[in-house]
């Protein structure tokens, strides 16, 4: 059984790359599952997808603990622990990584045994949740990688899941998805279909007994205040806004009202600041601001400028 | 028929389309909401036929339902977790009416704390409602399943909502491959609704589900309403061989894989089973003699054909994805008592409680909860119940206890 997961953000159309691979293996001839998972569904936020693949019914389900193939279409995900990109992942992985960094990088930076490939973006996009294409690209890279589905089967698929859009839209999917297909082709094949676990040769599970504890303890509360201070919603971000205080009429209430995340702070002379841990980058401050004083910047930009923070 | 790749939510839609369905109350809850929009697009564009309606609330969705099965036309209506709690009192009360349609459950947790992930406990909790219930374990049976359901529902010996279970996220938003029937073929197993005294017309005033003071005619409605819900067993029965015979798919009341010269056997209802289905396969290879037995059918519970199929067994590992406080695993229960005092019954039941909130039962868990039957055969004691949880998991868990409370005296909370 071929197991493959995809990781993205929300908005880079994760799902519909797992849609496009399991449509493509379908057409192959293959018994297939194909899903995505979600945890806050909201844009910029880490999703993943995943696709089963097998000559026989398959019987497995849910989240792949052992994938064959990770792809990853945005790599500053790589850091995010919430991700769990590189769960699972053994010698026998293929780990492909939209990234303009090198695969010994990768290697270096992961220390990771798996074959590590990139597919750096052709063109770098002015916002990451926005990348448009980048499902098209991973699904596309992702046939040439497992060898088993010929170009127009993926072809047929991708314009098949993609039916709705705008025919210029499914052109330009087309494109990239080939262009990834074409550009992987020295590693035709590389990745090699993973084993059931044996019921003759296993770990057992460690199995505990849960504990008597009481409510004090045990039941489902934080008795504190102001606790979701500690959820950094920043790291959804992938644009940054930015505030030019030489535009900035000190107006006081425009932007900090109308952001939905209460990250904007506002001292008693009026000036507003941006508590970047908690901003989402939703662009409403942005389109708020009456004298246009916000700016946005690619985080990924703004995340390099501030030098390491990656 | 056609194969295509559909989820358990978009199977669903095409379940109900394919049962040519006249009205559709909604209300939306994840991860069911995708089914009524699936069909409020479909009727949007006149790609199908009828009515939906959303409504206020899951209490007044099926009100709408029952109101509407009421005077005889075709009704589908979904909904899941805390949206079922919320429609109870209403699930009981059409019951009641012996007005039949069919509602998809799509299962989810139950809050606090609240997840979207799925276990049982939603649909257990409409257990005793007096509907029957058809629990999934593949997109494929969800469709099959509904237009089933309706024929069931709809059999004039029975007159009862029938609930179609399926897990959610594992199935509702899982792409599996489907054979889709032809309308002609949907329609040549489906007839249409054939409502009899069913009837509520202008000017032709008819009450339903009167008031009854006095427990002898309370007595005799409720009796009755259960003869009903067991006489599910045979209506299922014969509609299952039906579908057999025009489909070449046969869902039996209780699916038995590799059961007939099994010693040791899992029992479990919903998706998870395929897991265990694939453990069975692995099990054999090794040489364990084990099989699986799936309730499908579980109100009407099967008990008849589950103590066949269990005669002269060893043991037997009940797999709960639900968990009755103060009790254990509800299928448990119900199993010990379908089987305690018949002849030839497997002297070990064991209970497990697992995949709640959507945890993950692993392969190696089955391997393991095998072993554990082989022990108690070897002992003639059955084990103690057992969470499926491991250290790793509490080991998380304290982590997460540690965190809130760091914050809570980091940010000034309470004791
Ligand atoms: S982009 Fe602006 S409005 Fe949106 S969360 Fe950030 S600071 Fe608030
Ligand atoms: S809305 Fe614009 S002008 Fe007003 S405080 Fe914010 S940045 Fe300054």
């Amino acid at each position: 059984m071929y197991r493959i997961r995809f990781h993205g953000r929300g908005g880079q159309g994760m799902k519909t790359a797992s849609r496009m691979l399991g449509s493509a293996f379908f057409a192959e001839g293959f018994e297939v599952q194909d899903a995505p998972r979600y945890g806050a569904e909201r844009r910029g936020a880490p999703i993943f997808a995943y696709v089963r693949a097998d000559r026989a019914p398959i019987n497995e389900r849910g989240i792949i603990r052992q994938p064959d193939l990770v792809i990853v279409a945005d790599d500053s995900l790589v850091a995010v622990p919430a991700a769990g990109v590189l769960g699972g992942m053994t010698s026998d992985t293929v780990l492909l990584i939209n990234s303009h960094e090198s695969p010994d990088t990768w290697r270096h930076r992961l220390n990771a045994q798996s074959t590590i490939l990139v597919l750096p973006e052709p063109f770098e996009p002015e916002d990451h949740a926005e990348l448009p294409y980048a499902g098209a690209a991973c699904a596309g890279a992702a046939a040439q990688l497992l060898g088993v589905i010929p170009w127009a089967s993926m072809e047929q698929a991708l314009r098949h899941e993609l039916a709705e859009l705008a025919p210029a839209v499914i052109e330009t999917n087309v494109t990239r998805a080939r262009t990834a297909f074409e550009r992987m082709e020295p590693h035709r094949g590389c990745v090699r279909e993973g084993r059931a676990v044996s019921a003759a040769d296993y770990v057992p599970p460690n199995w505990v007994e849960v504990p008597f504890e009481a409510a004090r303890i045990s039941a489902p509360a934080i008795h504190a205040p102001a606790t979701s201070v500690e959820v950094k919603t920043g790291l959804w971000r992938t644009l940054r806004p930015v505030i030019d205080y030489d535009r900035c009429s000190r107006c006081w209430w425009v932007c900090s009202s109308f952001c939905p995340d209460s990250a904007i702070n506002v001292d008693a002379a009026g000036r507003p600041e941006i508590d970047y841990d908690h901003c989402k980058g939703c662009m409403i401050c942005v389109a708020q601001c009456p004298p246009h004083a916000i700016e946005t910047i690619p985080e990924h930009d703004a995340q390099a400028a501030e030098g390491g923070k990656e | 028929m056609s194969r295509q790749l559909l989820t358990g939510n978009g199977a669903a839609a095409w379940g109900a389309r394919l049962a040519r369905v006249d009205y559709v109350p909604a209300f939306p809850i994840t991860p069911q909401t995708e089914i009524i929009e699936t069909l409020a697009a479909w009727l949007e564009t006149d790609t199908m036929d009828g009515r939906l309606v959303t409504l206020e609330s899951e209490h007044s969705m099926i009100t709408a339902a029952g109101a509407a099965a009421a005077t005889g036309v075709r009704v589908f209506t979904a909904t899941s977790s805390q949206g079922l709690l919320y429609a109870m009192e209403m699930i009981y009360t059409v019951a009641g009416w012996r007005a039949p349609f069919v509602m998809i459950n799509v299962s989810r947790g139950l809050a606090a704390p609240i997840t979207l992930e799925s276990d049982h406990n939603d649909i257990m909790a409409a257990r005793d409602a007096g509907c029957l219930q058809i629990h999934c374990a593949t997109c494929q049976e969800v469709l099959d399943s509904t237009l089933m359901a309706y024929r069931i529902a709809e059999d004039e010996r029975i007159r009862l909502p029938v609930i179609v279970n399926m897990d959610g996220f594992y199935l509702s938003f899982t792409r599996e491959p489907v054979e889709l029937p032809t309308v002609e073929e949907a329609n040549g197993f489906l007839p249409p609704f054939d409502a009899e005294n069913v009837v509520f017309r202008a000017s032709a005033p008819t009450s339903q589900a009167v008031a009854v003071l006095g427990g002898s005619p309370y007595s005799y409605f409720r009796y009755e309403h259960h003869l009903a819900v067991l006489k599910g067993n045979e209506v299922y029965d014969e509609v299952a061989a039906e579908f057999a015979e025009r489909f070449g798919r046969r869902h039996e009341a209780v699916e038995a894989y590799r059961s007939e010269d099994a010693e040791l056997l899992f029992v479990m209802t919903g998706s998870f089973a395929t897991k265990a289905r694939e453990a069975v396969d692995r099990l054999r290879d090794s040489g364990v003699g084990i099989g699986l037995l799936r309730p499908r059918l579980l109100r009407p519970f099967p008990e008849t054909r589950l103590r066949e199929l269990l005669a002269g067994k060893q043991a037997v590992a009940v797999i709960d994805q639900n968990l009755s406080m103060g009790k254990g695993g509800v299928m448990h229960a119900e199993l010990a008592s379908a089987l305690y005092g018949q002849p030839d019954m497997p002297p070990i039941l064991a209970s497990f409680v697992g995949g709640l909130g959507g945890r993950n039962i692993s392969a190696e868990e089955f391997f393991e909860i095998a072993k554990v039957l082989q022990t108690a055969v070897a002992e003639g004691k059955t084990p103690p119940p057992r969470l499926l949880y491991t250290r790793d998991e509490l080991r998380e868990m304290r982590k997460l206890q540690a965190v809130a409370q760091v914050e809570r005296e980091e940010l000034g909370g309470g004791r």
